[in-house]
């Protein structure tokens, strides 16, 4: 293809077209078909060929939310009829709701140790972002390059030394442990991420303020700070994403109060058989905050990962 | 406003010495250029003056406090960027009151500071724009703007015209002269552009290297260069150096440059080995008869004048004579310069020997 500085022929827009929505296609896909299955019966979750058009069903949300047990004629009789839409999916294959499930506390400790580490992350890492990005800092180059380092081994290469440490400190299955974690590994990126953004920031506009009578810390928090938004919010979004989808560590780490979601949702699978409508309501729910937030910071996001690419 | 007193003020950065040991006062109300090429520290002295970098060792006095330690913030001075640093986030508006703002001054009142300011640039109309899509012009005068509205003891300014293009800059540069002769405002000017140091300033320093070369009023830095570098550096073409072997001795007015005597103005010191005798393309004629002679090589129309290149035996001469003059190439004539405007420097150390001519000046300096 030839680039020019001339408006695209239409066929070279059909062209492009075609290209952006199939490779749309091709990553909504199974997003798509995990959407679905939520919503299928477990009949028509585990059908060959598999079934596109099927009669929807929130039965995988009920399975999801609740535990449930198979109980006998006699059980049911002395029941009497179903008094809610939820009894009565789950009383169509001999079961009774004997409480909530514990899909609600997963999700709810995902939601805080995600969004507690992205938290930390952006306020240590800006903090010593601008340190490294505006002071004379003894042996820059060099403790940069080992913040860098911690990256260069996959994470769950240390799993078996954090484990016993976290065991000697009581931080097993903790959200503190969790946060702490999530935070130490994804600190370097979010140091390396903000520096390249707070060193397109002028110094001249902080100077600006300091001579216009603010304190070094206002000028940061006052001119720094709203600037480097862009490159702050695409950088709590990487963060965000890897804390919430992070899956070894929690299988490892967490067990009982802590247990994140990912860990959870698989376990699903192991009561009352292979109930893949659950799994997929459950991945469905999951799936949710990361979008919201995603499409919320979207434009910093695209302003964010093409920042510095192009001087002005 | 203030009176800035500049005293042994040295920077250093690691191992390397950015500005040795200056001094120079800058008086109440004077348009003050710092000059010099890139690297010769005015930037680092104007930064120390503003207090965005703290000198090693030396004082500073503004308005008679010394305030060389002191944050930039306490200084109560106001700084016009290169690239203007206004803030991104905020509307022309709000760029202007931001100083008044941290001085806790309400917001009705910030208001009015800042249409009176406004009207002064004659930027009223943009008040409520983004600074995003001005004009370099416009943002130069919100830069202004910015800069006066809070009254301060003076205006330092790094090249601020250096952002703009060459025609706008002259245009720039005659309305921030008006400016500074209506407010009669202290301002430290840097610029590496000495025909914009002459133009607009009442006094000039030509630093070189961290060392301040030379101090005084444009004219006479022009005329009575201190040193070599200061001669070289200022005016186009710069001055011209026949240099060559001789010596001079207080109460000589004539030096003897290979055969030629040349009268020069009557020399105060002792000059010996290899001296340079300094003088302006226009304080030369072109005789005939003329001792020192010369080959022209080129001639380049200017107007109303031509610059004509001619080689000696004692280096490159420039002379600036009147175009309606012929002066055909190849041709060999006589060069001789205005013997009261001659400086006779000593090659090894580049500093100008004082004579009557220059002495007054040399000793401001």
């Amino acid at each position: 293809m030839s680039f020019s500085v001339t408006e695209p022929s239409n066929r070279q827009k059909w062209f492009a077209g075609v290209l952006v929505v199939g490779y749309a296609l091709i990553t909504i896909m199974p997003l798509l078909w995990i959407i679905a299955t939520g919503f299928k019966s477990p009949a028509d979750a585990i059908a060959y060929p598999p079934k596109v058009v099927f009669e929807p069903t929130v039965e995988g949300y009920v399975n999801l939310f609740t535990s449930r047990t198979r109980a006998t004629e006699d059980m049911l009789a002395e029941l009497g009829e179903p008094t809610t839409w939820y009894d009565r999916i789950v009383r169509q294959y001999d079961m009774v709701i004997t409480g909530p499930s514990r899909y609600g506390e997963r999700f709810l400790n995902s939601v805080i140790i995600g969004f507690g580490s992205t938290f930390l992350c952006i306020v240590l890492g800006t903090a010593a972002a601008y340190a490294f990005s505006r002071f004379r800092v003894p042996l820059k180059d060099d403790l940069l390059f080992f913040i860098l380092s911690t990256r260069m081994m996959p994470p769950i290469a240390v799993a078996i030394p954090i484990f016993l440490m976290f065991r000697q400190l009581g931080l097993n299955d903790t959200h503190a442990g969790m946060i702490l974690l999530y935070t130490a590994v994804n600190l370097s990126l979010s140091v390396w991420l903000l520096k390249g953004f707070i060193d397109e920031i002028p110094i001249e506009y902080e100077e600006a303020a300091l001579i216009d009578g603010y304190t070094r810390f206002q000028a940061f928090y006052k001119v720094v700070l709203p600037q480097a938004a862009t490159g702050i919010a695409s950088t709590a979004i990487f963060c965000l994403i890897f804390a919430w989808n992070e899956y070894a560590f929690a299988v490892l780490l967490t067990s009982g109060t802590a247990q994140t979601a990912p860990p959870f949702i698989p376990t699903i699978i192991g009561v009352g058989g292979q109930d893949w409508p659950a799994v997929a309501a459950g991945a469905t729910i999951f799936l949710v905050p990361v979008m919201v937030f995603t499409i919320l910071l979207r434009k910093h996001l695209l302003r964010g990962i093409t920042f510095g690419a192009v001087r002005k | 406003m203030a009176q800035i007193r500049i005293e042994n003020v040295r920077k250093e950065f690691g191992a390397f010495t950015a500005v040795q040991s200056s001094t120079f006062t800058i008086e109440d109300g004077e348009f003050f250029m710092l000059l010099g090429p890139s690297g010769c520290g005015k930037t680092t002295t104007l930064r120390m003056m503003a207090g965005l970098e703290l000198p090693t060792s030396g004082e500073i006095y503004i308005d008679g406090e010394e305030v060389g330690q002191r944050p930039a913030s306490q200084r109560d001075i106001a700084f016009v960027f290169q690239m203007f640093a206004l803030y991104p986030h905020m509307n022309v508006g709000g760029n202007i009151s931001y100083p008044l703002r941290s001085q806790g001054m309400s917001k009705a009142d910030a208001e009015t500071k800042v249409r009176e300011v406004a009207r002064i640039l004659g930027i009223e109309d943009i008040l409520s724009k983004p600074v995003g899509g001005l004009s370099g012009g416009d943002r130069q005068r919100v830069a202004l703007g910015r800069a006066i509205v809070r009254d301060p003891k003076a205006f330092f300014m790094d090249e601020p015209l250096g952002a703009l293009d060459a025609e706008f800059r002259e245009h720039m540069s005659e309305e921030l002269r008006a400016l500074h002769n209506r407010m009669r405002a202290t301002t430290v000017y840097v610029t590496h552009d000495q025909l914009e140091a002459m133009q607009m300033g009442d006094k000039i320093v030509v630093m070189n290297h961290g060392v301040v070369e030379q101090f005084g009023v444009p004219q006479e830095i022009y005329d009575w260069p201190a040193t070599m570098f200061v001669a070289k550096f200022l005016g186009s073409p710069s001055m011209n150096f026949l240099t060559f072997q001789g010596n001079v001795a207080p109460n000589d007015s004539a030096v003897l440059v290979g055969d030629a005597r040349l009268t020069i103005p009557t020399v105060r010191e002792t000059g010996s080995g290899q001296l340079t005798l300094g003088f302006r393309p226009e304080h030369v004629t072109l005789e005939d008869d003329a001792p020192i002679r010369g080959r022209v090589l080129a001639s380049e129309y200017l107007g109303t004048t031509q610059i004509v290149t001619l080689t000696t035996a004692f280096g490159e001469v420039k002379a600036r004579v009147p175009s309606d003059r012929v002066v055909p190439i190849d041709v060999t004539t006589g060069i001789r310069p205005d013997p009261r405007s001659v400086t006779l420097f000593d090659t090894q150390s580049g500093r100008a020997l004082r004579s009557v001519a220059n002495e007054k000046v040399i000793q401001n300096g």
